[in-house]
């Protein structure tokens, strides 16, 4: 319990002044900081040729983040198809292949790190640095861009009130937030992070594996290779830019990733520094009123997640009940992290996009299983570096068309009329998730493709998971499924990319939109979106839609796989 | 017009009627909600003809089709019922428009009888005491009083008066005394009659743009319960467990927001027809919910805020004449001024006056401004506006501009009352305070509107010194005095380009572009034909705060919307609890647990269910027909209370219902 309070405490002391310092970096404001970060931006605005002074407006916004990300994405494939044959591969790594290299760069530029694959084995130190870091450290990057361009707009847009090439309303440029949220927020946070995973004993080289020779070669293991590498950096990265996808298969559930119990502590305080930082930025950006109650359905959609999982791992697995081996559910977790860490782990880590582990979901108890899931179909309690919150703006949407038609006025979001044209937005929107999940979980199982390691509605669960998670742009595993197939890797690989730039795109949209009209001023008729009873609403709208569309396929798999261990009637029932 | 009760025989049968007639596929169509209840009923009665043929039972399959039927039924008859609501409301109206022969005039002046239908605009007719008015047009010549209650109900006749603000005569309505030429304004079939008629008939009626968001938002949802119902079966073999088809389908509608989707229409509807019912035309169902989004409304002070005619408040004598003489004299001139002015004067003075034998009265006119008597004595009296009076006391060989006379007039006018001079031949005699008098209940009624967010500017014409008076007594927000049409128009867009939404109230042709610039015009029907073409409502009944009344309609037309989405929506979740358990009681018994209600049988659980999704329609028509109750208070109390009522009913209501249900059906022996 000491090192959920900690956390809890540490993460919230260090995100208040983040927070204060992603407002500097969206708006502009000198910061004493700028003698040593303005060069290196304009060295790298003049290397790549951009504008960053010209106005964009939704569309532009739109065209740049999928343009450069097709660029990216591109050059990660090539690197991983081709490595075998690229330097920095002391290893002798091969090549991937074409559909396993497309799911994997799918997944690491959607922010997903999704693997089919087992990090330390088949990649080269070219494709983790140049491929794998680089995604992990642009693709955060491009969050927190569209949330700066998503917050602009809910408030009429950037300073100045420009209207862009399209005629579009100026949301501030795309060329400057990337390369400032870079320079400014990831690489420092993560520099600092690296250095004290080093400090813990985290690898940190460029040399080759380690060789070690086991004291006890009964085994029949007369040498084992150690994989190492410049893994306290990559970890830095993957934790706080909900990345998720570690240097190692088993992630941070392995010693070289996670020595210590204050490693531990460190990055379990990564995977939320950012996603609570960008929660707080909502009220220094926009409303006073919005920031507070989007900071609040955050946390109490958060404690409703972490509490229960804390809770059921801590309870007696009933499948060893009569067995005397009382106590709390210690399948699948390190007896050094402890079962409190890792159950609010799995939990932080899904509901916040990142995906890394320091356990194995696959063996939370049953019913806990469900929250980690739940967390990755909101997407929005806390959710990935700027998507999360750029997720929160759909829920807005619908909270306040909700709210309007109750109290009898127009919705408005910050005074601006909410239309068809973004209602119907914001409908697509929410549409999505629940076909890239609900309809490739149901051919899997249709086709014969699934490839689960267990029968029955832990099977389901394992299928709902992996698509949930990458729908999620989350990235962990429920494991247990034979991934590594075609099957897998396509259809993965599509709701990856659906599921990352749809969501981006579409409140970009409704904002560009709501950005053209002019603010109504408040008065006593107009709904405060500060208030509790909006908070109510909105809270209302995200628990019921998620309710509506998972309770059946929830219902089918860790509801009855508890329930059948619990009564232990079921035949469905598999002996793990 | 009367208000109907909210159900009488016919208006049942009509709905009844209409009911059969929406179940045709392209009616259904325009709710893509209950479309797909339709295609629901049509599949199941599919499987049962399937099973039957294969001898297999096929009864449950036939029963979930017909109360899939009696769903989307039951949707229809609501649309249908509203519907004949507002049809009789418009047969009201329709009946008031019976076909008169009327008096054209010809190009060389003659008159020649022709049927009022084919009267064109800019046909010019007479219509003198006693006839009916023949089509929608605008005094140019004459002043006579007019008996309205034909359309407004209300028994009072009106003056209608060439080149003023009281111009414009609705076809239909009847002219009590004197003799007005008018020019028709509207062509047969086109006048706001039988415009209101069509739309409140629901021919006409679109579907407003808060509308149409709620039905992509139903119809986003829709899909999203396909999507669930469509992947339930491969989900489930998954688990080793399978689904009957017609209990899928069952499931289906009972997510799919049926209650909402059906009422949809009803709802607007219904609350065209309440504007109707508060004597106001609206040109379209957006307007009415526009009135609900008002922040601010600029309102004539004349007519709206005051009673439109000043009353006599004090008489002052100047000095060396007697009170009692001037309160004769004054009473004396006024006998024969049938202005409102002129009555209270003698109301507040003319107690025991009568005039002499033989007195020849001056009635007072407009042009002259005055009004007076020739006394058989020789005495000359009369009494009017400062300069009318002050002209003709020179006319006399008198002096006008004493300092006394100056110095009261002056006073007068800076305390916000207006002025008249009394003069007895070549001598001024003394003046009469006249005050605007504030309407009664006045400053509740801007509370209220305050209370809900909206602003009033009073629009005058006074100085502003007067303004100011009678903007504190009425307790409006602001006023805008000595306005000019213009002034009105910028004020207008001045507001507007602050983001608010600008609602005005107007009468005459001046008021015609603020009306138009203003989202919502609010036009006397007495006005202008030019005022009420700019506006897009129509008060009948020529009551500017009228406007208050709209805004609730228009809240109370979304909160109903609101109301009844949520409970849709919340409606849901109990139905899960429902059916989950009794989909699965064979192949997974153990999410039995989920049964909380403690159903008697998956078979009645899901009648129930399906049974309660149909019956909860007809049960809230009456809600959706009335609109929800709207009290004075904040957006957030507002919402607060709605979640509770409607959230929380929501969520309850159908354990309540379903349970209740099954103990019935399994009664009926159907477990």
């Amino acid at each position: 319990m000491l090192t959920v309070l900690i956390v809890i405490v540490a993460s919230l002391a260090l995100a208040l002044p983040l927070a204060r310092w992603l407002h500097v970096v969206a708006s502009g404001a000198p910061s004493p900081l700028d003698r040593l970060f303005d060069p290196l931006d304009a060295g790298i605005h003049r290397l790549i040729g951009w504008d960053r002074a010209a106005p964009m407006g939704w569309r532009l916004w739109a065209r740049w983040i999928l343009t450069t990300n097709v660029v990216l994405g591109a050059a990660i494939y090539l690197i991983f198809l081709a490595q075998g044959a690229l330097p920095l591969n002391p290893d002798g790594v091969k090549g991937m292949d074409w559909e396993l290299a497309l799911h994997t760069a799918a997944s690491f530029i959607t922010n997903t790190n999704q693997q089919h694959y087992s990090g330390q084995a088949q990649l080269s130190y070219l494709g983790q640095l140049a491929a794998v870091v680089t995604a992990q450290v642009v693709t955060p990057a491009v969050g927190l861009a569209a949330m700066f361009a998503a917050l602009r707009g809910l408030v009429g847009g950037a300073e100045g009130r420009r209207t862009d090439a399209l005629g579009d309303t100026d949301l501030g440029s795309y060329p400057n937030d990337l390369v400032r949220s870079i320079t400014r927020v990831l690489l420092p946070l993560a520099t600092i992070w690296a250095l004290a995973l080093t400090s813990q004993g985290v690898p940190s080289t460029l040399h080759g594996a380690v060789v070690a020779t086991p004291i006890d070669a009964a085994a029949g293991l007369t040498e084992q290779v150690i994989p190492v590498g410049p893994v306290a950096a990559m970890v830095a990265i993957k934790q706080l830019g909900t990345n998720g996808g570690g240097w190692y298969g088993p992630n941070s559930a392995v010693p070289l990733e996670n020595p210590t119990p204050l490693s531990n502590i460190l990055e379990l305080i990564a995977i939320v520094l950012l996603p609570l930082a960008c929660a707080l930025l909502i009220g220094r950006m926009t409303d006073r009123g919005l920031g507070r109650v989007a900071v609040a359905s955050m946390l109490i959609l958060a404690v409703a997640l972490c509490a229960p999982v804390v809770w059921l791992e801590l309870g007696a697995n009933p499948a060893l009940a009569g067995l005397g081996a009382a106590g709390p559910n210690w399948e699948g977790k390190e007896l050094r992290l402890g079962v409190e860490s890792t159950g609010l782990w799995a939990t932080l880590t899904t509901m916040t996009s990142n995906g890394s582990v320091n356990g194995m979901h696959d063996s939370l108890a049953p019913l806990s299983g469900l929250f980690p899931l739940i967390g990755m179909f909101i997407n929005s309690a806390f959710g990935g570096v700027g998507v999360g919150v750029i997720n929160l703006i759909v829920y807005l949407v619908l909270a306040v068309f909700v709210a309007g038609l109750l109290i009898g006025r127009t919705p408005e979001l910050l005074g601006r009329k909410v239309e068809v044209k973004e209602v119907r937005v914001a409908a697509l929107a929410s549409l999505l998730i629940p076909v890239c999940v609900l309809v490739p979980t149901a051919l899997s199982f249709d086709l014969g493709l699934a490839n689960t390691s267990n029968p029955g509605p832990h099977g389901l669960s394992q299928v709902l998971y992996e698509y949930a998670s990458a729908a999620a742009n989350n990235g962990s595993g429920f494991e247990g499924l034979g991934d590594g197939t075609p099957w897998w890797n396509l259809t993965c690989a599509a709701v990856l990319v659906l599921a990352r730039f749809i969501p981006i795109l579409a409140p970009l949209a409704i904002v560009g939109r709501l950005a053209t009209k002019s603010a109504a001023p408040r008065t006593a008729g107009t709904l405060s979106v500060g208030s509790g009873a909006f908070l109510a609403t909105l809270l209302g709208v995200i628990v019921t839609l998620q309710l509506l569309t998972y309770v059946p396929a929830l219902a089918l798999g860790p509801v009855a796989e508890h329930l059948a261990v619990r009564s232990d009637l079921s035949p469905a029932v598999e002996a793990k | 017009m009367s208000a109907p009760s909210l159900f009488n025989a016919e208006i049942v049968q009509q709905g009844l009627r209409a009911s059969v007639e929406g179940l045709h596929p392209r009616r259904l169509a325009k709710s893509p909600v209950m479309f797909t209840v339709g295609v629901g009923a049509a599949l199941c009665g599919i499987f049962a003809l399937r099973d039957a043929q294969r001898g297999q039972p096929w009864g449950d399959d036939a029963a979930i089709a017909l109360i899939l039927l009696l769903t989307v039924q039951l949707a229809t008859f609501a649309e249908g019922l509203a519907e004949a609501r507002g049809r009789a409301q418009a047969s009201a109206l329709r009946a008031t428009r019976s076909d008169t022969i009327a008096r054209r005039l010809t190009a060389s002046g003659d008159e020649e009888p022709v049927p009022s239908t084919s009267l064109r605009p800019g046909d010019r007719v007479i219509v003198s005491a006693g006839e009916v008015i023949p089509g929608d047009g605008e005094v140019v010549r004459g002043t006579a009083t007019v008996d309205e209650s034909a359309i407004t109900g209300e028994s009072a006749p009106v003056l209608r008066e060439a080149g003023t603000d009281r111009s414009g005569v609705t076809g239909g309505t009847r002219v009590l005394s004197d003799e007005i030429e008018l020019t028709i304004t509207a062509q047969p079939g086109d006048s706001f009659l039988d415009r209101m008629i069509k739309l409140v008939e629901g021919a006409e009626r679109q579907p407003t743009p808060n509308e149409v968001a709620l039905g992509t938002l139903l119809a986003a949802l829709t899909l999203v319960f396909l999507i669930v119902c469509a992947t339930l079966p491969s989900l489930a073999a998954a688990v080793g467990a399978s689904i009957d088809h017609s209990t899928l389908v069952a499931l289906f509608v009972c997510l799919v927001p049926t209650t909402i989707g059906g009422l949809l229409p009803a709802i607007g509807i219904a609350g065209m027809d309440r504007a109707l019912r508060a004597n106001v035309l609206a040109k379209s169902g957006r307007a009415i919910e526009i009135a609900g989004d008002i922040d601010l409304m600029l309102l004539d002070k004349t007519g709206t805020i005051t009673l439109g005619a000043r009353q006599a408040r004090q008489l002052i004598a100047l000095g060396g004449v007697s009170d009692a003489r001037l309160r004769q004299a004054a009473t004396l001139a006024s006998l024969e001024d049938p202005t409102p002015e002129g009555r209270s004067i003698v109301a507040l003075a003319g107690e025991g006056v009568t005039a002499a034998a033989g007195a020849i009265f001056v009635p007072f006119s407009a042009s002259t401004r005055m009004s007076g008597v020739d006394l058989p004595d020789g005495r000359r009296i009369r009494k009017g506006a400062v300069s009318a009076v002050s002209a003709w006391i020179e006319a006399q060989g008198g002096a006008s501009s004493g300092a006394e006379l100056t110095r009261l007039v002056e006073e007068i006018a800076r305390r916000g009352g207006t002025p008249l001079v009394v003069a007895e031949g070549p001598n001024a005699l003394g003046v009469i305070a006249l005050v605007d008098v504030l309407k009664p209940g006045m400053k509740e009624r801007f509370a209220r509107l305050r209370a809900m967010g909206i602003q009033t500017i009073m629009v005058t014409g006074d100085n502003p010194l007067t303004a100011a008076a009678i903007a504190t007594e009425a307790g409006v927000d602001g006023f805008i005095a000595e306005a000019t049409p213009e002034d009105k128009l910028q004020r207008v867009r001045d507001e507007q380009r602050a983001g608010k939404l600008v609602a005005m109230t107007g009468d005459g042709t001046n008021d015609a572009p603020a009306l138009a610039q203003a989202d919502l015009g609010l036009a006397m029907n007495a006005g202008t034909q030019a005022a009420k073409e700019a506006a897009n409502l129509i008060d009948l009944d020529s009551d500017p705060t009228k406007l208050a009344q709209v805004v609730e309609i228009g809240k109370q037309l979304l909160s109903t919307r609101g109301a009844l989405t949520t409970f849709s929506l919340a409606n849901d979740v109990a139905k899960y609890f429902v059916l989950l358990p009794a989909m699965f009681a064979v192949s997974l018994p153990g999410l039995d647990a989920l049964n909380v209600l403690d159903l008697s049988s998956p078979r009645t659980a899901i009648y129930a269910a399906l049974l309660f999704n149909a019956l909860i329609l007809p049960a809230l028509v009456p809600l959706a027909l009335r609109g929800v109750a709207l009290r004075a208070e904040t957006a957030e109390a507002r919402l607060t209370r709605s979640l509770v009522v409607y959230g929380g009913g929501g969520l309850i209501a159908p354990f309540v219902g379903i349970k209740l249900l099954d103990l019935g059906l399994s009664a009926l022996g159907l477990s």
